[in-house]
């Protein structure tokens, strides 16, 4: 009989060094038959790293792996998938302009003659979908599908190469906590039907619903692997970290200000003209964190770009220290005191290509000392990069890497200190800790109050309630572009706010039915 | 695949391709039974053999070099300025037709008007693509392309209905400017044989340091760059798209003009009548594509162009190979030179970290595919 093989995979000594910065620095890793294996570590930690040479994108400095028991040589991408391990990214690969049958096939085209065969592809691909719960329309073009229905297509393209082992990097970082839940079902029916997966996510909760053992890895080095059932939160914070992480956030006494944020009657368009923000008013004083809960596609994304200039204003007002800023150049409004952590890091919040320091200094590099009669002081701005990357512990080799040579969590990290360093009175968090582990989380949390206790406004949108819950002193829930209700954290509960998020204000009908 | 070092990879490439496409020339040419080492030596020897081979291939690169420094500061912008041609014509007739309509004014205040009012024609033809660009969302490569002719055909009304009769010779030619309007400096022409070289050349080398000034030191040159790599980013950071399209096309465009300045007042002494878009637009155009982002790449880039022209004719007349071999070997050449990324798949950056770029690339083909729809969008 044939042997039963229980490691379908197992990495040992792992070392990747980038011009003598070890990224990782004597791994081992095991991944059984069938489990779902989380890997837990800080931002930078070397988990993308780790994976990226599994599946065959980066050749490891020494070390061996096993598959299914046999030592190979991952020598490129196409090894990796003949070995049957395929890799879903932290950020995605898709061709924008392709359609999702298209892009699941790009690279392994069927012919048929000199034709593309598509109907074998399509119909492939629809069994696929049908045998894993991932529903999806294969016509649809890349650009019109949402972020967790292109995630899908990652996983399609994928399984469709035969994959049997699956690596998924921050696959939940980009959801809603709805698609996270459906995600961790599609896992599930995948280890059902005999895949082994790996999972890296900094979300201990997900990690408790989902993962079998889970591997935790700190500065390049692996800690220790402890099945999920034997591990609580506070300790595997401890392991990932190295020292106790305060999960419970001291907050002062509220200190009201000045009004420093106001928003009357706002009206926004979205990009096809119809109405996506619909007459919603607010205030914000200085010294409260004000969080606004909703479903992701609420208006969130038109409000925060109405605000900060980025869109165009079709109706009311946006006040800013007493100052109407309606409709004003961004740069303006960003003068008035305005710090913006924008949703999309890589799309609004850097420019990849170039260096840590310029993108650190991309919302001062016109003033003094950074550059004076329109000459660029690059000392200057290297040394304030510098500072800026101790202060808030952006995990990174040099300030002259180019921004995409980071880790996706300190890229998160460096726009953060770019914001807050300003010294702006209403600070805008769009999902501020999105892909950042649990320590970084903290941290930037503790920033947030910091600037709420110093008197400054801060205007915390998020799709997760607990961040929410935890940072608010007041909470507007939007519905449909508007406000379906306004609550304080003490007083309401997770069930009333995902009420209030789908529109349902049970105050407000029980007072009229009264 | 052969493993060397990003730094060794970034000189290799150029090199290799402009190897590769001396050896295609070469079989071309044994193809049509022409003997390649002399047509090489004869191409060398014309170009560089003689000091007015020499000076005509310094004469030559010159305005290629404004014309290519003005299209790579658009394309750091995002912008693909097609208009190169329009812009140094526009240059040119202007240089020429002040030169010769204020004969009397002394050198120091003639040259430096023709100069500038040159440049300033170049920017103002960019301009108009840039401000349709930034207002209407039209799209560059076709007002460009448009004002190519837009300009062509109103250079030859304006110099042949409008230009006052005394300034030209016959209609299709213009006067010569004097000695206080023009480029050419006695001593230098003299060093080089007699050649056509001029004074451009020491403005080509100040435009060049200018260039790599504005684009590395500069906030404004920062902005351009930004704005390029980035729209959405750029815009977040309060940099204004607008401003910026119109800025990095006045700048090119001037840049251009400059080239034409140069062609008029160096080489040519007078304007006459053009019957096709400026070759120097097309082949300051490829010398930016060749020379990249850098000053020294498009110095580099210039000459290699200039003494495959200059050399291209004694291929002809020294060698006796027909005029359109030599333009097949030439083009083959540049060819090769021109997809020089695909002679980088040869070379395999040792110790790189394949994922970053590989990620990098990825994201800009996401964000340029979604760029472009928006931009489909407006216009
Ligand atoms: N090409 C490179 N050159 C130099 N350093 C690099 C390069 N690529 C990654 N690094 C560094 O290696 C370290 C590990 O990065 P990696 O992306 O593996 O982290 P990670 O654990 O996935 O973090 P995150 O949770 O933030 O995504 C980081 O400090 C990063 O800056
Ligand atoms: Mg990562």
């Amino acid at each position: 009989m044939e042997k039963e093989i229980k490691n379908i995979i197992e990495m040992r000594h792992i070392v990747k060094d980038f011009n003598g910065f070890k990224a990782n620095n004597d791994i081992n890793l095991t991944l059984r038959k069938g489990e779902i294996l989380a890997l837990l570590g800080e931002n930078g930690a070397g988990k993308s790293t780790l994976m990226s040479i599994l599946s065959g994108l980066l050749e490891p400095t020494s070390g061996e792996i096993y598959v299914r028991g046999e030592k190979v040589n991952i020598s490129g991408p196409n090894v990796a998938t003949s070995l049957g391990i395929g890799m879903v990214h932290q950020h995605f690969m898709l061709a924008q302009a392709f359609t999702v049958l298209e892009n699941i096939i790009l690279g392994h085209e069927t012919t048929k003659g000199l034709a593309l065969d598509f109907k074998t592809a399509r119909e492939k691909i629809l069994a696929l979908s049908k045998q894993y719960g991932l529903a999806i329309d294969p016509d649809a073009k890349i650009s019109d599908i949402t972020v967790a229905q292109q995630q899908r297509v990652e996983i399609l393209k994928v399984l469709y190469r035969g994959a049997d082992i699956l690596i998924f990097d921050e696959p939940t970082a980009v959801l809603t906590p709805q698609e996270i839940t459906e995600f961790i079902k599609i896992m599930k029916n995948l280890v059902k039907e005999g895949k082994s997966i790996i999972l890296i996510t900094h979300k201990l909760k997900e990690i408790k619903e989902s993962a079998d053992r889970v591997t935790v890895i700190r500065a390049g080095k692996s800690i220790q692997t402890v099945s999920v059932a034997d591990a609580n939160d506070e300790q595997l914070a401890e392991m990932m970290v190295g020292h106790h992480v305060n999960f419970k956030l001291d907050k002062d006494p509220l200190n009201l200000g000045k009004n420093i944020l106001e928003v009357k009657d706002l009206h926004v368009n979205e990009d096809r003209g119809t109405e996506a923000v619909k007459g919603l008013s607010f205030t914000i004083r200085g010294g409260e964190i004000l969080g606004l809960a909703g479903i992701d596609g609420n208006g969130q994304d038109e409000l925060v770009e109405a605000i900060t200039g980025l869109r165009h204003v079709e109706g009311g007002q946006v006040v800013i220290n007493g100052q109407d800023l309606t409709n004003k150049p961004v740069r303006q409004i960003t003068e008035a005191g305005v710090g913006h952590i924008p949703a999309d890091r890589q799309k609004y919040g850097l420019i990849l290509q170039l260096p840590l320091s310029e993108n650190i200094a991309s919302q001062t590099y016109y003033k003094e000392p950074y550059s004076k009669h329109g000459i660029m002081n690059e000392q200057a701005i290297r040394e304030h990069a510098r500072e800026l990357i101790k202060k808030f512990d952006v995990r990174t080799t040099s300030e002259q890497l180019p921004a995409s040579d980071l880790s996706g969590g300190n890229q998160q990290k460096a726009i953060i200190a770019r914001e807050l360093d300003r010294d702006a009175d209403l600070i805008i968090a769009f999902q501020p800790t999105r892909g950042l582990d649990v320590g970084a989380i903290e941290y930037i949390h503790s920033q947030l109050l910091k600037q709420r206790d110093a008197g400054k406004a801060v205007l915390l949108v998020s799709y997760e309630l607990d961040e929410i819950l935890q940072l608010s002193d007041r909470i507007v829930v939007l519905h449909d572009g508007a406000e379906s209700g306004e609550v304080k954290p003490d007083q309401t509960s997770e069930t009333e706010l995902g009420l209030l998020m789908t529109g349902k204000n049970t105050k407000k009908e029980a007072a009229a039915n009264d | 695949m052969i493993k060397v070092s990003p730094k060794a990879k970034r000189l290799l490439v150029p090199i290799v391709s402009v190897i590769a496409g001396f050896l295609v020339g070469a079989i071309i040419m044994l193809v049509w039974s022409y003997d390649p080492f002399q047509a090489y030596s004869s191409m060398f020897e014309s170009a560089l053999g003689s000091a007015n081979g020499i000076g005509e291939t310094i004469r030559n690169a010159t305005p290629l070099i404004f014309i290519a420094i003005g299209f790579q500061i658009s394309s750091a912008a995002g912008f693909f300025n097609i208009g190169l041609p329009g812009q140094a014509q526009a240059g040119w007739l202007t240089a020429i037709w002040i030169g010769l309509a204020f004969k009397g004014l002394p050198v120091y205040i003639l040259l430096p008007f023709e100069i500038i009012a040159g440049s300033l024609a170049g920017a103002l033809v960019a301009g108009i693509a840039g401000w349709l660009r930034a207002y209407f969302g039209t799209n560059e490569v076709i007002s460009t392309i448009m004002l190519n002719y837009i300009v062509l055909y109103l250079c030859q009304y304006l110099h042949q209905d409008v230009m006052n009769k005394s300034l030209r010779v016959d209609t299709d030619t213009t006067k010569t400017v004097g000695a206080s309007g023009s480029l050419r400096i006695p001593w230098l022409s003299e060093m080089f044989g007699g050649s056509r070289i001029s004074g451009g050349i020491f403005l080509a080398i100040i435009a060049l340091v200018i260039f790599w000034f504005l684009m590395k030191k500069t906030t404004v040159g920062f902005e351009i760059k930004a704005v390029g790599l980035n729209p959405f980013a750029s815009r977040y950071a309060g940099m204004s798209d607008k401003k910026n399209i119109i800025i990095s096309m006045l700048l090119s465009g001037a840049f251009c003009g400059l080239g034409g300045v140069v062609q008029g007042l160096g080489t040519y002494q007078n304007y006459f009548t053009q019957t096709t878009t400026l070759d120097i637009g097309w082949d300051g155009m490829s010398v930016a594509l060749l020379g990249g982002m850098s000053a020294i790449g498009i110095l580099l880039a210039s000459l290699l162009f200039s003494i495959l022209k200059i050399g291209g004719l004694g291929m002809q007349t020294a060698a006796g190979i027909p005029f359109e071999i030599v333009s097949i070997v030439i083009a083959a050449i540049i060819f090769f030179v021109a997809i020089s990324w695909a002679v980088g798949l040869l070379f395999k950056e040792k110790k790189s970290d394949k994922t970053a770029t590989y990620i990098a690339t990825a994201e800009t083909a996401g964000r340029q595919a979604a760029n472009d729809q928006q931009k489909g969008g407006e216009a």
